[in-house]
């Protein structure tokens, strides 16, 4: 008992100095509240340190390596709340393109780095807003905004830690390549010296199917081959123009084992979607990453649907906010004549048109800010399906 | 000034609806102009001026920290005023327009925007943007007209009351974010009607401004007095915010005076406006309706590029950066469909204003027939119409009016013999 009381005193001594630091720091906080209103103490903060701890999460670009002549890996220094990550996740980054914050997703391209920096590898596709203006325009310095790493697409831990062996197939198509990449890095590291084969690793046996347009447009081709050189992977790499497309049904002669390997594939939605009945009619097991999100059909009038549940079929000429109206649904309106700002609701997924100049404004999810594109109901005009969030 | 469809000369009457629309044509040309040059320039510039007057407020509030010091105190003030102005006119009214929207920063975003003034965001952007924009200097409609509280257009009968508009109008430059906070509450409205009618958006909208108008209050007032207390700064500290609210709300006042107020500024009846209002007419209105300031660069910025009045209320959704860029064209436009483009400098609009605001504080035509040799004369007559009965005071406008009449008139003739 008498050797109780001192370390039961101890013990509430140090809960009440927490307490008394917790309630310390809520006055302290609500003081520097008032301090700033309307404004909160972040708003000022991020002036000067934008990467702090308890910030919305950033990161700085600290390096631009290219890779091939519309390819590039982006080096990025997060801010102190990343989280981490698993090779072959991805993250969501926004970065501002002719002054227009534009989000798409790209996948991580090494596993965690010692330096603590993150790296994404962009290729630029042909008219892609964001990835050209990534891989030929971004400077070292910029600001990007990012989300925390998410995607299923990684390895179980069973198979990354063995002992069992470990046989698997990556099947890449174009920058698709990229979570792949992330997560060999990750398995056989890349030093001076050339590729290690860590005893970790030792118990996996990989082939990889890669397939590109053409060997200058293959994005990590040179570390692919150098891995295949150092006998950590098998290399097959099929160029459309020295091979013709791929069938899948050559692939048991490109990989005679193939029914003893457990398939990851990530590339366009075409490539997954043929894979996906080849593996389900052979019974083989199949992880698949659709890389780039099918494209938006932009037309003229649409359905739109509403966050109650209503849909009705719209024209190309009617504003939202009267179609809206006539569908029962709450619209928030002001001068109907796009001065005043007071019926900007959220498009979560589709087109629209301005009315007065024939713009499209387009929102898809994964790509454009989590919360939508900002819309002025009065003067826009479905060009298509979209979801508004009201 | 009197609506335009109840002057002499109405100044629009040369143009044909087929004008009005081809005009409309070319200003939506102009506008489009920007919008595809719209881009990292624009972003570039808010962001910098966000950045600028945020640094402004931090450093002119950390002097002020030791705001006994005199120097302290002026620099303080000084700084912090200027951030004020640059918070409310530049950033604040031209973000809550949406101007900077298309950003797609939820940061600098017209939904997302709260700013340093005692009206709160949502009910400024009603009465600003949705009713003062959508309906400018329409008598009745257009609260920005005389706030309610004035006498703003010779066809608003003339009573004593009026007299002391000249008073009413320094007390609400003094004040003028409580003054905004009131109308955007419609609160003499409001406060008229019986406690338990009043509509429950206005109890609302009533309790979201008085708990804005304490964190605003607690922020100037007592926090960063209390924080100055340990230099023993307490009072300054209170001073100078006291006087940097002042400050902005006078100025602020007068650049807006300085849109709509100025002579020669076009006002419209209710009943003129045609039920559906094409957007070539909408547009002819809000040219006529606004006047500019003539000035540097950095006047511009100050005033929120407000000094650009006709082109914000043209393309009120534009990058305030823009406007001296398009207001060279807008102008040209103004001159080949030969209409007015009012511009001047501040000295001269801020006086033009307020003679304005003295002239209707009298009955019709008083200032305008008063000189020297009458002046005793008049001034019997305005006592005995503002100590009078209805009837006096429709006999004495009546020969009010008559008198003026006459001297134009004479004026007219002179004119005319002399060119002859």
């Amino acid at each position: 008992m008498t050797s109780l009381t001192p370390l039961l005193q101890a013990q509430t001594g140090l809960t009440g100095r927490r307490a008394a630091w917790a309630s310390l720091r809520t006055r302290l906080e609500k003081v520097a509240n008032a301090a700033v209103t309307p404004l909160v103490p972040a708003d000022y903060l991020d002036l000067f340190h934008p990467l702090r701890a308890g910030a919305e999460l950033r990161g700085r670009v600290v390096s631009v390596e290219s890779e091939t002549a519309d390819a590039a890996t982006i080096v990025i220094r997060p801010g102190s709340d990343w989280a981490g990550h698993v090779p072959g996740q991805y993250v969501r980054v926004g970065v501002d393109v002719d002054g227009v914050r534009q989000w798409r997703a790209y996948s991580l391209t090494h596993g965690p780095r010692r330096d603590g920096c993150i790296s994404i590898t962009v290729k630029a596709v042909p008219e892609g807003v964001v990835s050209n203006h990534l891989v030929h325009r971004v400077r070292v310095g910029t600001l990007l905004h990012l989300e925390q790493a998410t995607g299923e697409f990684v390895l179980a831990p069973e198979v990354t830690d063995g002992p069992d062996v470990a046989r698997l197939l990556f099947v890449t198509a174009g920058s698709g390549v990229t979570p792949v990449v992330g997560m060999l890095r990750n398995l056989f590291p890349v030093t001076d010296s050339g590729v290690v084969r860590p005893r970790r690793s030792a118990h996996l046996d990989i082939t990889v199917v890669h397939v590109a347009p053409s060997r200058p447009d293959s994005i990590f081709l040179r570390d692919l081959e150098a891995l295949d050189a150092a006998g950590a992977i098998r290399l097959v790499a099929r160029y459309d123009d020295a091979h013709g497309f791929l069938d899948v049904d050559d692939l048991e002669s490109l990989v005679p084992d193939l029914a003893g390997r457990t398939t990851y594939a990530c590339g366009p939605g075409g490539l997954l979607d043929v894979l996906t009945a080849h593996h389900e009619a052979r019974g083989l097991p199949l992880f698949t990453e659709q890389f780039r999100p099918s494209t938006l059909v932009v037309g003229e009038g649409g359905t739109v649907s509403f966050r109650n549940g209503a849909t009705v079929e719209a024209d190309g000429s009617s504003p939202l906010l009267d179609v809206g109206e006539a569908a029962g649904v709450l619209m928030p309106s002001g001068c109907r004549m796009g001065v005043c700002f007071g019926c900007v609701i959220p498009l979560k997924e589709g087109a629209v048109r301005d009315l007065r100049n024939g713009e499209v404004t387009t929102a898809v999810p994964g790509e454009t800010g989590p919360e939508g594109v900002r819309i002025q109901t009065c003067i826009t005009a479905a060009a298509g399906p979209c979801h508004l969030d009201i | 000034m009197t609506v335009v469809t109840k002057k002499d000369v109405n100044p629009t009457a040369h143009l044909t609806p087929e004008d009005v629309e081809a005009l409309g044509h070319e200003l939506d040309a102009i506008r489009q102009e920007v919008l595809d040059t719209r881009g990292e320039r624009d972003s570039a510039y808010i962001r910098k001026v966000i950045d600028t007057q945020r640094k402004l407020e931090l450093g002119s509030r950390a002097v002020l920290l030791a705001s006994a010091f005199p120097p302290a105190f002026v620099a303080g003030t000084v700084g912090l005023s200027i951030a004020k102005i640059l918070e409310n006119m530049e950033i604040g009214h031209n973000v809550m327009h949406g101007q900077w929207d298309w950003m797609r920063d939820p940061k600098i975003h017209s939904t997302t925007w709260e700013w340093d003034n005692a009206s709160t965001a949502d009910g400024w952007k009603h009465s600003h943007n949705e009713v003062h924009h959508t309906y400018t200097n329409i008598v009745g409609k257009d609260n920005d007209l005389g706030y309610g509280i004035m006498r703003v257009d010779e066809d608003q009968r003339w009573v004593p009351m009026y007299l002391a508009q000249p008073l009413w109008n320094f007390i609400n430059a003094c004040f003028f974010e409580y003054g905004i906070a009131a109308y955007d509450l419609e609160l003499g409205k409001n406060l008229k009607t019986p406690k338990d009618r009043r509509p429950e958006s206005f109890k609302k909208a009533a309790r979201a401004t008085l708990k804005k108008i304490r964190g605003q209050m607690t922020k100037d007032y007592v926090v960063h007095p209390l924080l100055s207390l340990p230099t023993g700064s307490f009072l300054p500290t209170l001073a100078a915010n006291f006087t940097a609210n002042v400050v902005r709300n006078v100025w602020s006042h007068s650049v807006i005076m300085c849109g709509h107020f100025p002579e020669g500024v076009e006002t419209y009846e209710k009943n003129a406006i045609p039920e559906k209002e094409t957007r070539g007419e909408w547009y002819l209105r809000q040219m006529l309706g606004s006047a500019n300031i003539s000035g540097s660069k950095a006047m511009h910025i100050m005033t929120g590029n407000l000094s650009h009045q006709i082109e914000h209320h043209l393309f009120p959704d534009l990058p305030s950066n823009r406007y001296a860029e398009v207001a060279p064209k807008v102008q040209a436009l103004f001159e080949k469909y030969d209409l007015n483009y009012h511009s001047a400098s501040l000295p001269a609009q801020v006086y033009s204003a307020w003679h304005r605001v003295v002239r209707l504080s009298l009955p019709n035509g008083w200032l305008e027939t008063t000189n020297r040799q009458n002046l005793p004369s008049q001034l019997k007559m305005l006592w005995a119409m503002t100590t009078g009965d209805r009837k006096v005071r429709r006999v004495a406008q009546l020969r009010l009016e008559q008198q003026a009449r006459r001297q134009r008139a004479a004026r007219k003739a002179e004119a005319e013999a002399a060119a002859a």
